[in-house]
């Protein structure tokens, strides 16, 4: 299974966790649905859809929280007939990650994917460049940014 | 519940007894000493649960009733409840077997 990342940093603590967790499809991105990293997609398309919908549950949950004057959700997990997705962030010095990892119930499990998610965390902390602020992606060169992205994901 | 896992941890040496959910690996009820990280210990029991499942399944031998593994520095010890329960027992090497085993079984019994 391929790793690629826009963000190098990212690309050791992603393979670590997918190895660890046996984890099928994993999304590493910012809440504004700016994609860091993927592991098992193959298409540019997938990865897209499944950045937007990840970004927008985060969206929706974080306000619901809001409405209900509770601090933000912890973790979203959803345990379908043969996967599970679980989707959850975490504060970093350049800004929120959000993880959504897609993972056989045959293989892996809620626990499993739990326990290497701080795992994670943790390393991906470890990993991140110091003192360094992400570059913001402005609308007017957002389809750019995104082509560039997707580029390195692919590869192409 | 815990009345069940209390059985299970007052044989010496075992140093944590917990109810996991076989399917995703999570806690239902513990008794663990400090130092023993539950929710690991729950991942893995419930991960070598489903591949040894599935091996049985595959090789003819029907379904587990007890396994033990054996490391370093301790003996995990497991029996498959009903309602997708795993009765989980975590203990020092050299511990009684034939005792945990026992007190697993039955607790495996009362869990519903």
């Amino acid at each position: 299974m391929t790793a690629r990342a826009v963000e190098s940093w990212t690309l050791q603590p992603l393979t670590a966790f997918v190895k660890e967790a046996s984890a099928r499809l994993v999304l590493l991105m910012t809440p504004a649905g700016q994609v860091l990293a993927q592991s098992g997609f193959s298409r540019a398309v997938d990865v897209m859809s499944a950045a937007a919908l990840g970004a927008a549950i985060v969206a929706s949950t974080g306000e619901l929280a809001k409405q209900l004057r509770q601090p933000p959700f912890a973790a979203l997990n959803h345990q379908g007939h043969r996967h599970g997705i679980f989707l959850s962030t975490f504060p970093m010095e350049r800004g929120t990650v959000v993880v959504l990892a897609v993972y056989d119930l045959d293989v892996s499990s809620l626990g499993l994917v739990q326990l290497f998610y701080e795992q994670l965390a943790a390393d991906l902390k470890a990993a991140s460049p110091k003192g360094s602020v992400p570059k913001q992606v402005l609308a007017a060169d957002f389809e750019r940014e995104l082509s560039d992205s997707l580029n390195t994901l692919f590869g192409r | 519940m815990n009345h069940t896992l209390d059985l299970v941890t007052r044989v010496r040496g075992v140093r944590g007894a917990m109810l996991v959910s076989a399917d995703d690996g999570l806690i239902v009820a513990e008794q663990l000493m400090e130092g023993i990280k539950g929710s690991a210990v729950a991942a893995l029991a419930a991960s070598l649960a489903g591949r040894l499942r599935r091996a049985m399944e595959a090789a003819g031998l029907g379904t587990s009733v007890f396994w033990h593994l054996q490391a370093d520095q301790g003996t995990l010890l497991v029996v498959p409840a009903a309602s997708g329960m795993l009765v989980v027992a975590v203990a020092e090497p050299d511990v009684n077997i034939g005792l945990v085993r026992l007190e697993l079984l039955r607790a495996g019994e009362a869990v519903v």
